[in-house]
């Protein structure tokens, strides 16, 4: 006999994934038979609406693919359209794009953590009632969201679909006093940010390991943001340009996410993947930070991803300041570029993990071609390999409102994109006794 | 006592990007939270879709059969019906398909199109249901809505911003990026309520807030067109972020040979 559960939730939100989704748990005899996440995105379908634009109207448009991390989607592109034209627009502009990426990390960060885990872990409905009970901890959250905000507006004028990045470097300079005023902010919010870290570290996580292979970009001396080669823990380690050659996406019938695999087999990005792959990239003294917490790091436990993101926030806060600190208005905000007919590849660690992009562009500068994968399509197929795990763990035969609850605190934890990771519309149970 | 205001935020095909204009209002969110009861806003925790409520307000744009069900039951429930941003006041970038083969477009993206459920255009709200306020903007800010929600509260019509972002360079006395760098702006036919922020950082505005009122767009293309612009690049700036609100689409195809004049 089968017992047939279906459990409608909010799943992820990101480029051709966003929107809901069911999870599908078909059991048979206690033991897992068939488990799917369905997504139904409305699809959007930007590889399309980019062909035919300007190579200088990217930067704006793809931004419109994700409202919570608009300047990866900005970030990428650049760098794609840049490595194909050759341009290289120098430091200014490079630790500008790190110090932009940094607020973002901050931002999304933050929210995620607030307004979206940390419920899950402390017995919440949501950040209201968690705020209710946790004031001073979420009005500690709300000012370093602010606070991220605060650092993306400073080059992009505001925080959603900023409108600072072009191609070749930034419209705008910040002034030396804007640039003053955060960086004092920063430097009072240090103690905050490490005050949160110890506060995630210090949370009951549930203790359970599993092995996954993990994937991020890694750079030579930074922790990675806007450069680097694709690696793994499994001895990967490719330029941007290759992604094609090992990570291949396809679609479930199930599904309008696409999904991505890594020589066919499911893998993890974002913030954990990250932290396993660079701990030695940590500033001096985040890496003391994160030394003093008794975690091990790399983690094989997925629940670290909470303690992860914070940490990240104390690498974006410390990298943000010695950016701000070193901060000369420039004579030049971009470099000029002349289109040049090709294939441009382009990868940075959005907050959720690796987005990689790829343009073709003809010699007027229009683009061609495009395709866009992102961290969400790449994180799918390791949340239904955690969900199988999480609910045989759990035991399948538990109430439906308990798998609900674990069902989503694991699809929550991997941060799939914001309104994804919220809570379920409703439950309803099938029992299709002879299907 | 008197029962809190209820309020609901509902998503359709969308960045999420307006959501966070209620999201990033830092301590302001906790205080809306006791003035209003949020009882739907998947984002920020609560779920209740069929709720009844004083005012629903809507992102996204309406492009599938399911979403142009539930937007009816939306409307049926709510008092106020208010749009926040582009994708539901004018069915947003992703409304550029309008103008393509939605099919092929589903075909060459999904190795199996047979299994998305999509239909050929995405429209705004307003062609489906009656709504109360439009608030345009990509994305909205968190000024306009707790602006609105506070002329709500209060019992008096809403203000909001039907002026051009040219006024609100002057006012903010920005230095013309057109006039001074000749640099092909959409400033004098778009709705200001941003802020005028793209001037302000020497760069064109790209009509991300939408027409303005009377916005003579017809004026500004020949005007971008004799500043040495082909008509296609003066295609490009109309069908944009808003391209199907009719007083740029009606531009922007023309120079695409759709419409005749």
């Amino acid at each position: 006999m089968t017992e047939k559960r279906q459990i409608p939730i909010h799943v992820p939100v990101l480029a051709r994934v966003e929107g809901e989704g069911t999870l599908e748990l078909r059991v048979r005899n206690g033991v897992i038979e068939d488990l799917r996440l369905r997504i139904f995105e409305p699809p959007r379908m930007f590889e399309k609406l980019l062909e035919g634009r300007e190579y200088t109207e990217i930067p704006d448009m793809v931004a419109r693919i994700c409202g919570i991390c608009p300047v990866a989607y900005q970030m990428s592109a650049v760098h794609a359209i840049e490595n194909l034209f050759g341009a290289q627009p120098g430091p200014w502009v490079h630790d500008m794009r790190r110090l932009f990426y940094c607020g973002e990390w901050i931002q999304s960060h933050s929210l995620h953590i607030h307004m979206l885990a940390a419920p899950d872990f402390l017995g919440y409905e949501n950040i209201t009632e968690l705020a209710r009970h946790h004031a001073d901890e979420v009005r500690r959250g709300l000012r370093l969201q602010a606070l991220g905000n605060e650092i993306i507006r400073l080059l992009g004028a505001r925080s959603v679909h900023p409108v600072g990045a072009r191609i070749g470097g930034f419209h705008h300079a910040p002034a030396r006093t804007q640039v003053d005023a955060v960086r004092e902010k920063l430097l009072a919010a240090l103690p905050e940010a490490e005050a949160l870290v110890h506060w995630t570290a210090a949370l009951e996580l549930p203790t359970e390991e599993q092995e996954f292979t993990t994937v991020s970009l890694r750079h030579p001396r930074e922790y990675p943001m806007n450069e680097g080669r694709i690696v793994s823990n499994r001895g990967l380690d490719i330029a941007v340009d290759q992604f094609e050659s090992r990570f291949v996406e396809h679609q479930e019938a199930h599904s309008t996410a696409l999904h991505c695999l890594l020589d066919g087999k499911p893998y993890l990005v974002g913030p954990l993947a990250r932290l396993n792959l660079n701990i030695d990239r940590l500033p001096a003294p985040v890496r003391k930070l994160a030394g003093s917490l008794g975690i091990k790091f790399p983690s094989r436990n997925m629940y670290h991803s909470i303690v992860a993101r914070a940490i990240e926030i104390a690498v974006a806060m410390h990298e943000a300041l010695r950016m701000l600190e070193a901060y000369t208005v420039p004579p030049a905000t971009y470099l000029d570029s002349t289109p040049r007919a090709g294939t441009g590849h382009g990868c940075t660690e959005a907050p959720r993990g690796l987005l990689w992009h790829r343009y073709d562009i003809d010699a007027t500068g229009i683009v061609r071609g495009a395709r866009i994968v992102p961290p969400t399509s790449q994180n799918q197929a390791r949340i239904e390999e955690d969900l199988r795990r999480a609910l045989h763990a759990l035991g399948v035969r538990q109430g439906d409102a308990a798998l609900r609850q674990r069902g989503e605190m694991v699809i929550r934890n991997y941060d799939p994109c914001i309104s994804c990771a919220t809570h379920f519309l409703d439950l309803r149970v099938h029992d299709l006794a002879n299907t | 006592m008197l029962d809190k205001p209820k309020i609901a935020v509902h998503k359709f095909a969308s960045c999420d990007g307006c959501q966070l204009a209620f999201l990033n209002l830092g301590e302001d969110l906790l205080a809306l939270a006791e003035l209003v009861d949020v009882v739907h806003f998947v984002e920020a925790g609560p779920v209740d879709p069929e709720a009844t409520v004083d005012i629903a307000f809507i992102e996204g744009s309406i492009s599938t059969p399911e979403d142009a069900e539930r937007i009816l039951r939306i409307r049926t429930n709510c008092r106020y019906l208010i749009t926040v941003g582009a994708c539901a006041t004018s069915g947003g970038l992703q409304a550029l398909r309008n103008f393509a083969d939605g099919k092929e477009w589903l075909a060459s993206i999904y190795a199996k199109p047979e299994f998305i459920q999509s239909l050929a255009t995405s429209t705004p709200i307003a062609r489906h249901v009656k709504v109360d306020l439009e608030l345009w903007g990509c994305p909205v800010t968190g000024r306009q809505l707790l602006a609105v929600l506070r002329a709500l509260l209060f019992g008096v019509p809403p203000w909001h911003e039907k002026d051009k972002v040219c006024l609100e360079c002057k006012r903010r006395q920005t230095v013309c990026v057109m006039v001074a760098k000749g640099v092909p702006c959409m400033g004098p036919v778009t709705r200001t309520g941003c802020g005028a922020l793209c001037p302000g950082f020497g760069r064109d505005c790209y009509a991300c807030y939408g027409p303005a009122e009377n916005p003579n767009a017809e004026s500004l293309a020949r005007r971008l067109e004799a500043m040495g612009l082909s008509p296609e690049a003066v295609a490009r700036r109309f069908l944009f972020i808003n391209a199907a609100a009719p007083d740029f689409a009606d531009v922007g195809l023309k120079r695409r040979g759709n419409i005749n004049d």
